[in-house]
């Protein structure tokens, strides 16, 4: 009992630690997207005319380059809410 | 401080068919729409004297303008505008439902997989009507032939990520919301823990710190995520048909 115990610790403690690493795949998205917008203003500053065209592509651009980020989140939350180690015990 | 995140509860089940609140919120959300159409187009006139006929149009003439822009004239004609409007009022008022305390449909991975699900078999049917069932076997093999697991894996890909992208942005608003709620829970029981005497441990206990400081970042998750990211579904839809219709 006690081993099973000490069994299921070690499997969440991981899961967590697990977690927290998916989540490092955030830092990714924060630079591109934040590339993306750094050009997005500057050619709004070049031709203020365009804005409407131009923010409507960045944003769509913006999601696309999220996706990555999305994914490790999907990871983290599996890990967090749904574990499938906890099961196979 | 309790954190809950769980996902959509089965509030019916009749024998191997669950009903689970997703569900029951999606018809919710399509009967609102149903209602808002019903109120927006009654009493229509050629010469527009009334607010909702002004919105009604304004709505008509974004989307036409939108898919005739993106899409191309060809499937203005055949009648994708009401497709894609209708994907993001769905979208839009689906996410927006968690404002009135709603479980969102859309933070249940099965219903942005359902609607990716529709826009791959969109995307396959414009690519055969283009290219027929050969030029659609042949799309495979480009630019080398040795790509084919590639392009078979992209294939897939396109609607997954789609789907992953919604639910990963709505999910993630409804996971931090929680997380402030707890940890504003937490801090005000340590904060008005600090009065000495009954008054500081009855104020202890009322989370008071949860009154309006969610509500700005809630702008945020809520309001500004979910109208973008039904924005970007209905582009991305719009712009991978288009692309599969030129071949």
């Amino acid at each position: 009992m006690n081993e099973q115990l000490w069994t299921k610790a070690i499997v969440m403690g991981s899961s967590a630690i697990g977690a927290g690493l998916a989540m490092i795949a955030g830092i990714g998205p924060g630079i591109g997207e934040g590339y993306a917008v750094g050009k997005a203003c500057e050619a709004i500053g070049r031709q203020p005319e365009c804005k409407g065209t131009v923010q409507s592509t960045m944003l769509l651009g913006c999601a696309v380059a999220e996706t990555t980020g999305i994914y490790g989140f999907i990871v983290a939350l599996l890990l967090m809410f749904a574990n499938p180690f906890i099961g196979k015990l | 401080m309790s954190l809950d995140v769980h996902g959509a509860r089965i509030l019916f089940q009749f024998g191997p068919v669950m009903i689970t609140e997703t569900v029951v919120n999606t018809w919710i959300v399509m009967a609102v729409i149903v209602g808002l159409c019903l109120f927006l187009t009654s009493d229509l006139q050629v010469h527009c004297r009334s607010k909702r006929q002004i919105i009604a149009e304004f709505i008509v003439k974004k989307v036409n303008a939108m898919v005739g822009e993106n899409m191309g004239e060809h499937f203005l004609e055949v009648g994708y505008a009401p497709l894609i409007c209708s994907i993001m009022g769905l979208s839009a008022l689906c996410s927006l439902s968690s404002m009135v305390g709603m479980y969102a449909p859309t933070s249940d991975l099965s219903t942005l997989l359902g609607w990716s699900l529709m826009v791959f078999v969109l995307i396959t049917y414009n690519k055969f009507r283009a290219g027929g069932p050969l030029g659609y076997i042949k799309g495979y093999f480009e630019p080398i032939p040795v790509l084919l697991p590639f392009n078979i894996i992209s294939e897939f890909a396109t609607p997954l990520s789609m789907a992953f992208r919604h639910f990963g942005n709505i999910a993630s608003g409804s996971v931090i919301t929680g997380l402030i709620y707890a940890a504003l829970a937490a801090a005000s029981h340590a904060l008005f823990s600090l009065i000495p005497g009954a008054v500081g441990q009855v104020l202890g206990q009322i989370p008071i710190l949860q009154v309006g400081i969610p509500a700005i970042f809630s702008i945020y998750f809520d309001l500004f995520s979910s109208c973008l990211q039904a924005f970007i579904f209905c582009m991305l839809t719009m712009m991978y048909i288009g692309s599969a219709a030129e071949g």
